[in-house]
């Protein structure tokens, strides 16, 4: 879906404009300044990223504090933000980055996953922005673009293995080369991010919980017996409801004996249980491929427990381990940019009835 | 000065092409409610069809609203992006008022009306100054439908009150038994909005244009949930 016709027998002139374009730039061999459009969640973000790997801006207009007087994000309320926010968020990054629209190669824009009206925000203005200055378009999918974000701070190393951990994903892709992702487990119920949110809310912490219980887990013991999920034995797959289940049962049943369950030692058996979980996998997963690095992704990998437990696990791998900055771990524009620069040099270029597809697969976009 | 004119409002998608003297093209269907898939495309279609490069556009107007208010969001990005990509300027235009064109001198009240659901409409009150424009009489709103009759009786002063909109087959029994005769009904044709309409109340309002930033739907409504925020902050229940 999405892609160009190259046979059909009309051309519009934006497709041999966009065409032009592209073919004058890749033989003037000039460097490629791709402008990375996200809008699927709650942050509207832009940026400029030089040849796919050096951030020359990344702004992030957030709604959190708009979305923390709800308890969670509303779709409505960030769809609404984002038409408000996305020609200035684009402006701003433009200006940061010191450069023009006429200076950019290509628009890499959010398709999918994520909230279908938020998306369509960023994708009706880069089609937009596109058709107007006849820049090519390319749709990217958004926990590529989270895994590209390791590009950004480290080359990468194929075969790899990159688990990507967020508010709304938990999952474990196998990379073979640029652009290519078999998703060799996910969650079958909540992401880990969202099991931390609704175990924060059961520990009275505000929106969003996960820093909450991160900070305290680290003032506790994991003394509370909580349950592993893992599985069948040669499942990739997670599963965190049960855990989150035991966690306000554990909760509950105390409350009814009388007793009071220390919160931070709750909270740090809590997140022992979702660590050990992630990181097993992620290690048997990359033995099964015999991987040559691992990448962490998504809004998850700014918890303190995961990376350091990532860290000694792959260590004790001999396996190298990429990280990004919490800048780039969370929602942005950059990692789209990034991931949007392989597909720009394949060619592989969108059409102007590209769309947001909430449930998009990351098979599906690969192409 | 050729203006490309956007309306996704609602059902309807319809775009076009105008001048000062001439609509140079214009596309209008009410099929399908896929606009984030087919709007570029008429886009496009329309500037090839006119043999226009976009360079050659000297500002946008779009349907901003009341609607869908995923319809609107889709007309409104899309139109501001253009505009500013281009550094031209850009007009909102209210989508009930570009329905209300549809009855350029007509000697009464015209009201176009959107459903709402649970009996609500969105809504406003025209009348037509001379034959190329109409004036807005008070505030567009959303409003009970069963409540908005009885006030137009009072406006009319006995004029006939033209109702337009593809949703007015809706609610057409209701409205002739309050209004019985004094309601009239327009032809199908009339009832859907056309993007021309738009170019032409765009090339009046330009020279008034704001920053394309500052361009953004009038939905007529809070979203739910930011409404029952303020209930609850108004009556103390919450801080912040
Ligand atoms: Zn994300």
């Amino acid at each position: 879906m999405g892609d160009f016709v190259m046979n059909k027998t009309t051309t519009s002139r934006y497709e041999m404009r966009v065409r032009e374009a592209y073919e004058a730039h890749k033989k003037s061999g000039a460097p490629v300044y791709i402008l990375g459009i996200e809008t699927s969640c709650d942050e509207t973000s832009a940026s400029v990223v030089r040849d796919g790997r050096e951030v020359l801006s990344n702004v992030i207009a957030s709604q959190a504090d708009i979305h923390k007087r709800f308890g969670g994000v509303v779709p409505e309320v960030a769809s609404r933000r984002h038409v408000e926010n996305i020609t200035l968020t684009i402006e701003q990054a433009l200006a940061e980055a010191d450069k023009k629209l006429e200076d950019i190669s290509a628009i890499a824009v959010t398709y999918g996953p994520g909230l279908v009206g938020a998306l369509l925000v960023g994708v009706a203005a880069a089609k937009a922005i596109s058709l107007a200055r006849g820049i090519p378009l390319i749709g990217v999918h958004h926990i590529a673009g989270h895994i590209y974000a390791n590009r950004l701070v480290e080359e990468m190393d194929f075969p790899l293995i990159a688990l990507v951990v967020s508010g709304g994903h938990t999952e474990l892709v196998w990379m073979k080369g640029h652009g290519q992702f078999e998703i060799l487990g996910e969650t079958r119920d909540d992401a880990a991010g969202e099991a931390y949110d609704k175990v924060a809310r059961a520990l009275n912490m505000p929106y969003p919980g996960g820093p909450h219980i991160d900070r305290l887990a680290h003032e506790g013991e994991p003394n509370v017996p909580l349950p592993r999920s893992w599985l069948e034995p040669d499942s990739y797959d997670f599963s965190f409801s049960g855990l989150k289940s035991a966690v306000l049962n554990t909760l509950h049943n105390a409350a009814q004996r009388g007793e009071t369950i220390e919160p931070a030692n709750l909270a740090a058996s809590f997140q022992d249980s979702v660590t050990e979980v992630l990181v097993e996998k992620t290690i048997r997963a990359v033995r099964a491929c015999q991987a040559k690095q691992v990448l962490l992704a998504g809004g998850v990998a700014a918890n303190r427990g995961l990376r350091e437990r990532l860290q000694a696990r792959c260590e004790s791998e001999g396996i190298p381990l990429v990280i990004p900055p919490l800048s780039l771990c969370t929602d942005n524009a950059a990692m789209i940019a990034a991931a949007g620069y392989i597909k720009y040099e394949k060619g592989q270029f969108a059409a102007l009835d590209l769309n947001g597809v909430p449930g998009l697969s990351l098979n599906e976009n690969e192409q | 000065m050729r203006v490309l004119a956007i309306d996704t409002s609602n059902l309807v998608l319809s775009v076009a092409v105008v001048e000062e003297e001439r609509v140079l093209a214009e596309m209008t269907t009410n099929q399908q409610k896929n606009h984030s898939i087919r709007l570029m495309d008429c886009v496009s279609e329309l500037l090839d069809a006119t043999g226009t490069s976009p360079e050659q556009l000297g500002g946008f107007g779009v349907a901003n609203g009341p609607g869908s208010y995923t319809g609107v969001r889709i007309g409104v990005a899309t139109a501001k992006s253009m505009a500013w990509s281009l550094n031209v300027p850009v007009i909102g235009v209210s989508s009930l008022e570009v329905v209300a064109m549809n009855a350029l001198g007509f000697p009464g009240l015209i009201v176009p009306l959107f459903d709402a659901r649970r009996g609500q409409v969105y809504t406003g009150c025209y009348r037509a100054n001379g034959l190329d424009a109409v004036d807005v009489q008070g505030d567009e709103k959303i409003i009970l439908l069963q409540d908005w009759l009885p006030q137009l009786r009072d406006m009319a002063q006995g004029q006939p009150i033209l109702f337009l909109g593809e949703d007015v087959r809706i609610h057409r029994e209701a409205i002739a038994q309050e209004l019985g005769e004094q309601a009239r009904f327009a032809s199908p044709a009339s009832n859907h909005p056309r993007a021309a309409h738009i170019g032409y109340v765009a090339l009046r309002r330009l020279q008034q244009a704001g920053s394309a930033h500052e361009l953004v739907p009038e939905y007529l409504q809070l979203a739910e949930a930011e409404a029952k925020w303020l209930a609850q902050k108004q009556a103390g229940a919450v801080k912040e």
